[in-house]
């Protein structure tokens, strides 16, 4: 049973209060895009097997999107983050980087 | 390879059972083979089977992180049927559903198929034209299915409560020739036709890496070393993006748990399989008595073969809402396994950005009933390096042209 802290309202929720949203920080193209950037925004995924920046929804809470870093081979929570930003924030890649040493970085 | 037959189970009942041999080798790698197979489960076997018996193509290695048929081979609820919408789709279940029919004699293995009919229950009036569709597309590509009304389904199974207060039954998507079949088997069946047509099957040995030279793959690095080959097929369910990665290409898949459990077993009390797709459970009885459980899968990224505990509850509750006899029953066992979902939730059989490098994965929640199919179109893919008719339509470049098979949207539901 997942648990992950919305980073809006603070609440340590349980897995049945949240929506998976799949893969955080993908960039959007639409109309003028080409047929690979199309393909690789709606389909492409990364899937790694190990660290993953995910969206996720507080829709039993506070109803927000947030993002989340999390482990899929171990199912750890590395940390939470509000969901307007770029890329993950620099504090979420040294927690990170603190459990997973090898861990090759976010690209 | 000695057949097993009834003559040799009275042979060895008359020598205490010590002549019976291995059912398949284990090797040691050789430098080089013609095809490499990664993946040890059904669909690899399979492929690997079809590329020897229909193509002649017997230098093959099949390599198995772990032991062979113990991914998701080993942890389906069996069920086999190919009452599907679209064309392409029911071309190759159905392939399979036939070729499920003559396996045991074909591999000289008992697959146990067992063509007890998988019912397919509407809840609502939309599943109702829903599966009246499917019936109708089913007539036109030569599956045999009919749509029954519920007084039928009552018939067919009686344990079953077609008057819920939530959603009772308006009627069924009925195959009589779907079914079950022994999953274990069918991965030993293939394994030892293919080990004694010469192929090796090479267990315990990771693939680490894909070697190419100028765009064309050369071998695969494991943890045996290095071992060349002509071809390669990536046959790996849940961890294809894992290995697409080593070959340098992503694929439009996301690996995800899907569970299931057994129930302690009782008498028999149900003779088909039933799938419930609106409360979004399904269940038919296996030989030892268990009822056998399926739902749906968990939202989020996951290879770790377990899943979320709330999937099971929900999956419980919509089936005892169907079958207010088990209310009572223990569930014994429960499991998960990694599942490949694509875009469309229809697999991909497909050449790849790498020269002679093929892959057969995206098989996501429907992968047992397609295993010998989906090996008969993998090995011919193989074998001419072009897709056949029953591989055409899924080449992983249909995402980008947006020539989607869309069972999604087709069945609504895990499938």
């Amino acid at each position: 049973m997942l648990l992950i802290e919305c980073p809006y309202c603070g609440v340590k929720a349980e897995e049945t209060e949240l929506s998976p949203g799949y893969e955080a920080h993908l960039k959007r193209f639409g109309p003028g895009s080409t047929d690979e950037e199309f393909e690789a925004y709606m389909f492409a995924r990364k899937n790694p097997k190990g660290v993953h920046f995910e969206r996720w929804r507080h829709s039993y809470g506070c109803g927000k999107w947030f993002l989340a870093a999390r482990c899929t081979a171990t199912l750890e929570v590395f940390g939470t983050y509000p969901a307007q930003v770029g890329e993950p924030p620099a504090d979420i890649i040294e927690k990170i980087k603190a459990r997973r040493p090898d861990w090759k970085g976010y690209k | 390879m000695k057949r097993y037959s009834v003559f040799a189970i009275a042979r060895e009942a008359l020598r205490y059972h010590t002549g019976w041999e291995r059912a398949w080798r284990s090797p040691e790698p050789k430098k080089e083979y013609d095809a490499i197979i990664v993946g040890a489960g059904g669909h690899g076997l399979a492929t690997a089977y079809y590329l020897g018996k229909n193509h002649g193509i017997r230098n093959v290695a099949i390599i198995e992180k772990g032991w062979l048929g113990g991914g998701n081979t080993g942890r389906n609820t069996t069920i086999i049927r190919s009452n599907y919408l679209q064309d392409s789709s029911a071309a190759i279940y159905e392939k399979a559903r036939s070729l499920y029919e003559t396996m045991s004699q074909d591999l000289n293995y008992n697959v146990m198929f067992s063509p007890r009919g998988v019912m397919m229950l509407a809840q609502t009036h939309h599943e109702v034209r829903g599966y009246l569709r499917t019936a109708h597309a089913n007539k036109l590509q030569g599956v045999e299915t009919e749509f029954i009304t519920p007084q039928r389904v009552k018939e067919l199974c009686p344990i079953l409560n077609i008057d819920g207060p939530r959603y009772p039954v308006l009627g069924a998507l009925w195959q009589a020739r779907g079914g079950t079949g022994r999953h274990d088997a069918v991965a030993w069946g293939y394994a030892r036709a293919c080990s004694d047509m010469g192929m090796d099957i090479i267990q315990q040995c990771e693939v680490k890496g894909v070697r190419s030279e100028g765009g064309v793959v050369k071998g695969v690095e494991t943890t045996k070393g290095f071992i060349g080959c002509k071809k390669l097929g990536i046959v790996v369910a849940g961890h294809s993006g894992q290995v697409a990665d080593m070959a340098g290409f992503r694929l439009p898949v996301e690996a995800v748990a899907l569970q299931a459990l057994v129930s302690e077993p009782i008498k028999p009390c149900m003779d088909i399989v039933v799938m419930a797709n609106t409360v979004h459970g399904y269940m038919s009885q296996s030989d030892k008595g268990e009822m056998v459980i399926g739902g749906g899968t968990d939202g989020f990224n996951n290879y770790t073969q377990r899943g979320s505990f709330h999937h099971i509850e929900e999956t419980l509750r919509a089936l005892i809402e169907t079958f207010p006899i088990i209310s009572r029953l223990k569930m014994l066992r429960q499991w998960g396994g990694i599942v490949d979902m694509t875009g469309d939730r229809s697999p991909i059989i497909s050449k790849t950005p790498l020269g002679n490098c093929f892959i057969n994965c995206g098989w996501g929640t429907g992968g047992f009933k397609a295993i010998p199919g989906s090996g008969w179109a993998m090995a011919d893919l193989m074998a001419k390096g072009e897709p056949g008719p029953l591989a055409a339509e899924f080449d992983m470049w249909r995402f980008k042209e947006g020539r989607f098979i869309d069972e999604s949207v087709a069945a609504g539901v895990a499938h």
